[in-house]
């Protein structure tokens, strides 16, 4: 069996730990590490029978995955504490997940701070994120007029002593993407947590981990956001019984009920997510998907190169309308 | 991967694949003697592959992966190989590592005891190791040293050591030439050849010992000279020297902090290596007890 299924096995439970040979967790631990899922698969097999090594390198990795939290939390203290104290602003994806104390933050690997700002406040905070030590990574003219006309985020800035990045967004996709989710409606619904954070509301948060994985780029690390969006629909089911169909209707209000649709019935298929009965059926298209999911091989490298570009065109073609790809296209191709 | 390998040095099992079958042939005779667990799963992986699908057999080069990357390294040519498998060695214990506090830094041991020996790369830190672990010390590291958070210890990485330059020629006289690598001549880090440690320095590797001294050695100037060293300056230059010290969070803190407090650390200058060995000996007999 290939180790990205049997990754995936594991996470969904289907496969018992001692089942493996020791010599499959090999392949097993690279692919994790490669999808960003080590952390999630190390507190997922707590307890489980494992190879001591393992059990020795998973007991590692829960201790640094719960130091990396605190880090990423700091992280969103000090944004908090630069950005002015009437300004709003949320949090999203791991950062987001950890605050609110949501199943799949723990183990999880939190990378950038992603913050969500209204429009109207987005040069104001850039300032206030500026005087409070953040600088800009990208040099670069055009990547720097790129995000600022057409991207959903300003360029992504890094503070200078502590060597992390912030993404400040305005909107959860693309200016120019075909899918245009309605930003306000995301602020103005957003939930405070007990520490005093700002988060999207349980749907509009289901919403935004289905935008970024299947309308947001080329599914590169498309394992760990369907691990999230899985792991948000049970908690949220769990804590109300009507969560399906008030995901249905805000998916619809923002136009991203196909992708909803689709990471729902791929979290099914991989992860064993249980669907209400409007939702559980089957979509010939979705083979594609989960064959793109599960595109490593056995040392962790990347695999089905061909499927890949095709996912990778795909995330332009969504991004951007045929001129303007183009040009952008022919930019990026001249200053190589 | 077309080939592959495994190697442990000390905590760290590695597996090492490849699309040719050279460096993998070199690894295992470099790594020969080293104690072997077929059934040990890897901590790590390493991938020496070809970035194109040409660059395997025209102009081969070697590009260097595994579970962690660096994203523009460059490839380095295929006669190069066993550099590449020991950076992407070196990389995946760099970035990856989490169970000890990692030290840029080599290391040798007597009675249970370390001198570490930290410094940039040209210091003369892995030459002093390795000249160290031929006069009655045991080799422990010549790159990484780990310290346990928990215990205060030592732990050893002693892989083969990558002499370099002048170094090559000046330990080549002093080792039994089967204890030798293939030179590697004109890599982007200069001549390059590796050592393979004592045979009681591999059969020790998992032994811990506790710290005794820290030096930061600079190879050159005119005369020899030794300076004690603050906690909070050692401090700071050994944060510097770790690749994993914030990822370690508080830990990292309290395990740093401890060994600065209860190591005595210098900083010593010296013209050659005779003189360095004779600063390191007096060193000890003064203070490393």
């Amino acid at each position: 069996m290939s180790a990205v299924r049997a990754l995936v096995d594991l996470l969904a439970g289907r496969r018992d730990a001692a089942s493996l040979a020791p010599r499959e967790w090999d392949g097993v631990i690279s692919v994790a590490r490669a999808e960003a899922l080590l952390g999630t698969l190390s507190v997922r097999l707590e307890g489980a029978a494992l190879p001591a090594p393992v059990a020795a390198l998973f007991a590692d990795q829960r201790a640094a995955a719960e130091i990396a939290q605190r880090q990423a939390l700091w992280e969103a203290e000090m944004a908090r504490r630069a950005l002015a104290e009437d300004a709003e602003f949320v949090l999203l994806k791991g950062t987001a997940y950890a605050a609110a104390g949501l199943s799949c933050a723990r183990g999880r690997q939190i990378g950038d701070l992603d913050i969500l700002v209204p429009w109207h406040d987005i040069g104001r905070a850039e300032n206030e994120l500026l005087e409070g030590g953040w600088e800009w990574v990208k040099p670069d003219p055009y990547d720097d007029a790129y995000y600022r006309d057409h991207m959903h985020e300003l360029p992504p800035l890094i503070h200078k002593a502590r060597d992390r990045m912030i993404d400040v967004h305005h909107t959860i996709l693309p200016r120019t993407h075909r899918k245009t989710p309605d930003p306000l409606a995301l602020v103005a619904d957003a939930v405070p947590t007990t520490s005093g954070f700002a988060v999207l509301c349980p749907i509009d948060m289901a919403c935004h981990c289905a935008a970024h994985m299947l309308a947001d780029g080329d599914l590169q690390g498309g394992l760990r956001n369907l691990w999230d969006f899985h792991c948000l629909a049970g908690d949220f089911v769990a804590a109300d019984a009507g969560f399906w169909g008030r995901l249905d209707a805000r998916a619809a209000k923002h136009g991203l009920r196909v992708e909803v649709r689709r990471a729902a019935r791929l979290a099914r298929d991989l992860y064993g997510t249980t669907l209400p009965s409007g939702w559980d059926r089957h979509d010939p298209g979705d083979r594609w998907y989960r064959r793109r999911l599960l595109a490593r091989d056995n040392w962790g490298g990347a695999s089905d190169f061909l499927l890949q570009q095709a996912f990778y065109i795909r995330s332009h073609w969504l991004r951007m309308p045929p001129a303007m790809l183009a040009r952008h296209l022919w930019t990026k191709w001249r200053r190589r | 991967m077309r080939h592959d390998t495994r190697i442990a040095v000390g905590p760290v099992q590695f597996r090492i694949g490849s699309d040719w079958a050279r460096p993998i042939a070199a690894l295992n005779r470099l790594y020969a003697s080293y104690p072997q667990d077929p059934e040990r799963p890897a901590d790590a992986t390493v991938r020496l592959f070809a970035a194109r699908p040409w660059r395997r057999w025209l102009r081969p080069s070697v590009q260097i992966g595994g579970d962690f990357t660096v994203p523009d390294a460059l490839p380095l040519p295929l006669a190069m190989g066993l550099l590449a498998a020991e950076m992407g060695m070196n990389l995946q214990v760099a970035l990856g590592w989490r169970r000890h506090l990692l030290l840029h830094a080599s290391a040798v041991e007597k009675d249970g005891r370390a001198v570490i020996l930290s410094g940039v790369s040209g210091s003369g830190k892995s030459t002093l190791a390795a000249l160290l672990g031929e006069t009655g010390w045991r080799l422990m590291s010549d790159e990484f040293t780990l310290i346990a958070p928990d215990s205060g210890d030592a732990l050893a990485f002693p892989r083969a050591v990558s002499l370099k330059n002048e170094a090559i020629a000046e330990m080549a006289a002093r080792v039994d030439p089967a204890r030798l690598g293939p030179l590697l001549a004109g890599t982007p880090k200069g001549d390059i050849r590796h050592l393979i440690p004592r045979p009681d320095a591999i059969a020790a590797m998992h032994d811990p010992a506790r710290p005794a001294l820290i030096l930061f050695p600079r190879f050159g100037g005119a005369a020899a000279a030794v300076e004690p060293m603050g906690e909070g300056e050692a401090f700071v230059r050994l944060t510097e020297a770790s690749t994993n010290y914030t990822a370690l969070g508080e830990a990292g803190f309290a395990a740093l902090t401890r060994l600065v407090r209860e190591t005595p650390a210098f900083a010593l200058s010296y013209p050659d290596s005779a003189t360095g060995l004779a600063l390191v000996d007096r060193l000890w007999a003064e203070a490393g007890r």
